[in-house]
């Protein structure tokens, strides 16, 4: 192996990694609707929400709060939402987590999982009263297993983070 | 979890400065958020060319997967499938024994429509189709119920073609792209067809309910006449979908309508058939027939 002379001591990745892997780990979550799942009703978890979200909450204060705008946009090209949907819901909880922060610094596992879950119930919920807003009031029901299965997916997307993390930051 | 560092800036205005102007980047996204909704509601084709570009993208990965495993999406009916299989099996014997007997009574009516039509001497034309092709993915995670198809403009799909299985009725196509097309399927919310009830031909709207059932309303209300079981195919009007095409049979009556089961599950079709579009067609006829009647009095 060789790798030339590196020094042994003040190591650090390449830039490169430690800025674009989180947000290629989150469109590639969003092109996940690429792969041939097709159902006949909403029950994929929104994984590349659930990707940036588990960043949000495993790193704090390495996104922006502007991120939800490039990300969101993205995840709107591949979900089928009308474009605009994931922006403006992303936004809102990436300004809602901000405030957060200020308010609760020092939280636990737990308070994390259960401020995940309202943010994914939030965007799920929202995103189908954005499709169609008052029609869809009476088919809300309809959405509980993919709620379910965010909120329960939501531990090994973070487990999943922190191990790319992990790499990430390694030298 | 270890607080972030840039919680408390001090007593540094730029920093204080700096985290301020974030946050208003941040409304700033919420707000253009709600401007792109806007402009994709006043003009929903507008942003299609995004979404092309989305799929065509990921239609190599979509098509070699969609080869390798078919296009799976009933897990979750298999799982559900344990848990009501006895009062299921009990339904679909009684669903069968009623079948057969309509299967005859269809097989009747099949064998008088070919005297009939042999009397008018009428030419059928049904089993045209642009292409057919799988289902390659589907927005399985938004409730807008979209599927895209593994071809597009190139194989000649335009945008309103109706989209069909043998089971019967999956969609229309909404936006196309050089090699992908997208569904708009029946169960979509936005999604009206033009329907009606197969016996006796009374006309309805079938709008999608977004979990695999439609909503069925009669077009003259009031009178409420939808029974369990109850086949509703496509009705022809509009000209958009040639009629007699299985949409779905009723399941549970409302009231103001019915709630109907969608007969082709785009989960469990193998390949879909895309047709010309209705109207299209029967301009054509329409003009086939005036230009040999101009012939034919010419020749006199």
């Amino acid at each position: 192996m060789a790798r030339g002379y590196r020094s042994t001591i003040n190591r650090e990745p390449s830039k490169f990694r430690i800025k674009a892997i989180p947000p290629i780990t989150v469109i590639m979550g969003s092109m996940v609707t690429a792969l041939p799942i097709i159902t006949d009703h909403p029950i994929l978890p929104p994984v590349g929400f659930l990707v940036l979200l588990a960043w949000r909450l495993v790193r704090t204060g390495f996104w922006p709060v502007w991120i939800g705008f490039p990300l969101g946009l993205i995840d709107d090209i591949f979900s089928g939402q009308p474009i605009g949907s994931a922006v403006f819901l992303w936004s809102t909880v990436f300004v809602a987590l901000d405030t957060l922060d200020r308010k609760a610094t020092n939280r636990d596992y737990w308070q994390d999982w259960f401020i995940a879950s309202t943010a994914i119930v939030f965007v799920l919920i929202g995103g189908m009263l954005i499709v169609d807003f008052p029609r869809n009031l009476l088919f809300l029901d309809a959405l509980i297993p993919q709620i379910l299965l965010s909120v329960l997916l939501y531990p090994f997307i973070t487990r999943l983070v922190g191990a790319i993390d992990n790499w990430r930051v390694s030298t | 979890m270890a607080p972030p560092k840039n919680r408390r800036p001090g007593f540094s205005k730029r920093a204080q400065y700096s985290i301020f102007a974030s946050y208003l980047l941040g409304i700033l996204g919420a707000v253009i958020g709600l401007l792109l909704l806007l402009i994709s509601f006043v003009d929903p084709r507008g942003f299609s060319v995004l979404r092309t570009i989305g799929a065509e993208a990921t239609a190599p990965v979509s098509k070699s997967l969609a080869e390798v495993t078919g296009a799976t999406g009933g897990a979750a009916d298999n799982i559900a499938a344990y848990f009501n299989a006895a009062s299921k099996n009990a339904a679909m014997k009684q669903e069968l024994e009623k079948n057969r007997i309509e299967l005859l009574e269809a097989k009747a009516l099949k064998q008088e429509n070919n005297r009939l039509k042999r009397l008018l001497d009428l030419k059928e034309k049904t089993d045209e189709s642009i292409g057919i092709a799988r289902l390659i993915s589907s927005t399985s995670s938004s409730s807008r119920r979209i599927a895209t198809l593994g071809i597009g403009s190139t194989s000649g799909v335009i945008i309103g073609q109706p989209v069909r299985a043998p089971e019967g009725l999956i969609g229309r196509v909404l936006e196309t792209g050089p090699t992908t097309a997208r569904i708009l399927l029946v169960s979509d919310g936005k999604n009206v067809t033009p329907v009606k009830r197969a016996k006796d031909e009374i006309p309805a709207f079938a709008t999608g309910r977004g979990d695999g059932t439609v909503d069925i309303r009669p077009i003259n209300m009031g009178n409420n006449p939808f029974e369990q079981g109850d086949l509703i195919t496509t009705s022809g009007s509009g000209g958009l979908y040639s009629p007699g095409v299985p949409v779905a049979m009723v399941i549970e009556k409302t009231e103001t309508g019915a709630i109907g089961r969608i007969l082709a599950n785009p989960a469990n079709v193998g390949h879909v058939i895309v047709q010309p579009i209705f109207q299209a067609e029967t301009v054509a006829q329409i003009e086939r027939t005036e230009d040999e009647v101009s012939e034919s009095e010419e020749v006199e």
